[in-house]
């Protein structure tokens, strides 16, 4: 057994640290999200060129031979900073897809440029009426000679305002809900018949409807087998949630350090609010929520590699115990700063909001719930 | 006991349902759970029920309460939660007037509760300051008599709509070396337009501006405007938060929540069913009924309580407390219920000057803003900590 970080580890973990601290404090950010982009371009070449993004990929692949403990370290900083940037989109997602199905020639187009920088890529799994079912899918796509005819639409894909590409699943076979007959595309987003609108999203981020209409793809733009892309979605979503749990766990580390912060800070009575016990419990009770995430998350991203039953398990786990409790410290955070809380003004706020939707993407607590009673009886 | 309406109470319930149903402005219907709504809007219905003697069922009838009884003042807010109704703001109708009629002399109920009644006059509360917030009694704006005006001085907070307010009462400091911090404390009706009085909006995490702060420079307010007597002002203001407690439970209105949230599970599906068939929701759904059940039952027999001539006493902070509990799981679950088209940010939409924006169903608009901004009812009103604390000492006697 090991939960030490590596040298290697170490090092980005303090560059990407002192990087949020110095472009990512809350005002900058703020305006960030605000103005026109919401995000910076050039934040994201600066990342690439800290080596971020070649981290979790092999050698072989022109990476730098990690994996997911990698990106547990770049999203626990980003959910400190509460960076927006599409990192899981495009790293962990769209990376996902390509280095365990992608052919040599779809390696050596895209992952390269998502290696280097120069493409951000969105994740279009969510349909307006399938919940958290991945299979759930009503978006087709009709072999027609050497393409595919691509029809449907995504529901809130995030970061899809500021990608080049798409990762698009779509049923080329079978009935709604099939476990078969499900496939996975790489689109571009310029491509005919791609309609996106855009908007932000409450944590920050920018976000899209992408309606897809009569689009022609080629047939390379296929990846992994045709029919039987469920187990490698589910794999990558595997490994998003792992990426999203760290992140969460950097977000809820930062929430209770600023309500531990502010009841030292905060008076009434003539007295510190922290000295009141009722109080205090609750900031134990926040810690431990915190602290047994943090396990849950090392849990999740430490199985990724093992079977399917065994890490859809640990993934399950994680994002039921990660989405309680980011709930929990998200509604307390709030409570004990009392009416600062509620202001757009303060931080606590928005780490508020992020904990809050970071329940809803992959599946919520119900769902991963039903999924780990499921997995548990089989 | 009886739980049941009497022949009356139907006919009376269903006086009220017509008089709704022919009155309340159509273009308000279902709207009652917005945030962007503007002043007039908000007062369209109150002075309606102005008109009709309605605006204040609970006031005693020598000043224009209606004479009904608990049960008729609770079949009244039933049938108006029916339509989502926009009720008369509680600051004036509910807090000041009460405060007024009990203790104000005969020229401010003359000058007033008239204006409270029509829904003419936006009435805010001054209560709060930064360093005074769950602590009220340590607060620090002053108001100094200078011949025959207060003049007043300090930075007050979180004064709800004060943006269009007309009027505020505010608690000042009239007497800095009382023994006790209690003891120096007056409460005055501040005339919202006199000159030095400044008001900035506070923007709150769901997008919207309800809160401000409320700047006051060298305010010259005349001495009649002193409700009650000099230094006493506290003895008002905590016989003004019981009453403030008491119509936070929010029954009425959190029944209809609960029927919105199945009408919207219904709609949602999980596995190609409606969601509102899957047992571990459903549960939650129910969950939150049976605690509302158990609520209503409670307001009632505090109702009942107060038609015997008990008074709101601490038994309001149970329904403060269990009222804003379910009020914010209820948002939670409908947060819930609507899945991905929760994370969508519509406020700024909003903002931008568009009412209307093809993003998922109509009813998952407003589930994460209205989830958000409920999280201030476990802080306004005395904090539920409070609430419990006032529970510990006055009830359990610790
Ligand atoms: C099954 C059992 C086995 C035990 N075995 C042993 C043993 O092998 N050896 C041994 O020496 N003792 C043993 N104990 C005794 C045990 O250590 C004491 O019961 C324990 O220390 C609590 O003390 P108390 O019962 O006097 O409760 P109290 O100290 O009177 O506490 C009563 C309640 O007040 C709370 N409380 C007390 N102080 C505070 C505070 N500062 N803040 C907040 N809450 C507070 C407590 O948490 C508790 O809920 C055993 C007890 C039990 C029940
Ligand atoms: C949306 C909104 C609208 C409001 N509208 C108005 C208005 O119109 N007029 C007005 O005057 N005020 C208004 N308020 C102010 C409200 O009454 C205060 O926010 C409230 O009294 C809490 O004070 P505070 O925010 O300073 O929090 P603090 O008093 O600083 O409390 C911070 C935390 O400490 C806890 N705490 C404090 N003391 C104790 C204790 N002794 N024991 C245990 N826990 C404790 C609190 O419960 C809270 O969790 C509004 C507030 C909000 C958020």
């Amino acid at each position: 057994m090991d939960f030490n970080f590596t040298e290697e580890q170490g090092m980005v973990r303090d560059s990407l640290a002192r990087m949020v601290r110095e472009q990512y404090d809350f005002d900058t950010r703020r305006t960030v999200v605000e103005s026109d982009a919401g995000w910076r371009p050039e934040v994201w070449a600066q990342l690439a060129e800290l080596g971020l993004f070649g981290m979790p990929f092999s050698e072989a692949d022109g990476g730098f031979g990690g994996g997911p403990v990698d990106s547990l370290v770049v999203m626990e900083e980003f959910g400190k900073g509460l960076v927006v940037e599409p990192y899981v989109p495009t790293v962990v997602c769209a990376g996902g897809f390509l280095k365990h199905a992608g052919t040599d020639a779809q390696k050596a187009d895209h992952l390269a440029s998502i290696i280097d920088g120069s493409r951000v890529f969105a994740f279009a799994y969510a349909e307006p009426k399938g919940r958290y079912d991945l299979a759930d899918l009503e978006t087709t796509a009709k072999r027609d000679g050497d393409s595919y005819v691509l029809n449907g639409h995504k529901a809130v894909v995030i970061g899809a305002p500021w990608a080049s590409h798409l990762i698009v699943t779509a049923r080329t076979s079978g009935d709604r809900r099939d476990a078969s007959g499900v496939s996975v595309f790489v689109v571009a987003k310029d491509a005919d018949g791609v309609v996106a609108r855009d908007y932000p999203t409450y944590d920050g981020r920018r976000a899209s409807e992408v309606y897809f209409e009569n689009v022609s793809i080629p047939a390379d733009a296929l990846i992994g087998e045709e029919g039987n892309g469920l187990p490698l979605v589910e794999r990558v979503v595997a490994e998003a949630i792992a990426a999203q749990c760290a992140e969460a766990c950097g977000a809820m580390k930062v929430a209770h350090e600023m309500t531990v912060e502010y009841s030292r800070q905060r008076k009434q009575f003539g007295v510190a609010i922290g000295s009141f016990q009722v109080l205090q419990h609750r900031m134990v009770d926040m810690f431990m929520e915190y602290e047994q995430s943090v396990s849950m998350t090392y849990l999740a991203t430490l199985r990724l590699d093992d079977d399917d039953r065994q890490r859809q398990l640990a993934s399950s786990s994680a994002k039921v115990r990660v989405g309680q409790a980011a709930h929990h410290i998200g509604q307390e955070a709030i409570q004990i700063h009392g009416g600062m809380g509620m202001t757009d003004e303060l931080a606590i706020g928005h780490y508020f909001r992020r904990l809050t939707l970071f329940d809803s993407e992959f599946g919520n607590v119900d769902h991963h719930m039903k999924r780990h009673v499921a997995l548990s009886a089989g | 006991m009886n739980l049941e309406f009497s022949p009356e109470e139907i006919a009376f319930r269903d006086e009220v349902r017509t008089f709704i149903e022919s009155n309340y402005p159509e273009h308000l219907r279902e709207t009652g759970l917005r945030e962007d709504l503007g002043r007039d809007d908000m007062l369209a219905w109150h002075k309606i029920l102005g008109k009709k003697g309605w605006s204040t069922p609970a006031w005693p009838t020598e000043y224009g309460g209606t004479g009904w009884s608990p049960t008729q003042r609770y079949i009244w807010s039933e049938e108006n939660a029916r339509v989502n109704a926009i009720m008369p703001l509680p600051f004036g109708v509910s807090m000041v007037a009460p405060v007024i009629y009990s203790f104000g002399n005969e020229e401010q109920k003359a000058q007033h509760l008239p204006g409270i009644q029509s829904g003419e006059v936006w009435w805010c509360q001054g209560y709060s300051e930064p360093g005074a917030g769950s602590d009220l009694a340590s607060l620090k704006t002053t108001a100094v008599r200078d011949g025959d005006h207060y003049v007043i001085n300090g930075q007050k907070t979180w004064t709800t709509l004060a943006q269009y307010a007309d009027w505020g009462f505010f608690l000042c400091r009239t007497d800095p070396d009382a023994a006790k911090p209690q003891e120096g404390i007056s409460f005055i009706l501040v005339d919202m337009n006199t000159p030095g009085i400044e008001v900035r909006p506070i923007k709150l995490i769901d997008g919207g501006y309800e809160v401000n702060e409320t700047w006051l420079t060298d305010v010259r307010v005349p001495v009649e405007n002193l409700v009650g007597e000099e230094n006493k002002g506290w003895t008002y203001a905590k016989f003004l938060l019981a009453h403030e407690r008491s119509g936070i439970a929010g029954v009425a209105r959190s029944k209809r929540g609960v029927e919105n949230l199945r009408d919207i599970a219904k709609s949602e599906t999980l596995d190609g069913q409606p969601l509102m068939t899957d047992l571990d929701f459903a549960r939650k759904v129910s969950q939150l009924e049976i605690d509302l059940a158990a609520l209503e039952i409670t307001e009632l027999r505090t109702l009942a309580g107060e038609q015997a001539g008990r008074g709101p006493g601490p038994e309001s902070s149970i329904l403060k407390v269990k009222g804003t509990e379910i009020q914010q799981r209820l948002t939670e679950l409908t947060l819930e219920a609507v899945g991905h088209y929760g994370t969508p940010y519509y406020s700024n939409i909003a903002d931008a000057g568009s009412n209307e924006y093809p993003v998922g169903p109509d009813y998952a608009q407003h589930a994460a803003s209205l989830y958000f901004n409920m999280r201030k009812t476990s802080i306004y009103g005395g904090s539920n900590e409070i609430q419990r604390n006032i529970i510990t000492k006055m009830i359990l006697g610790l």
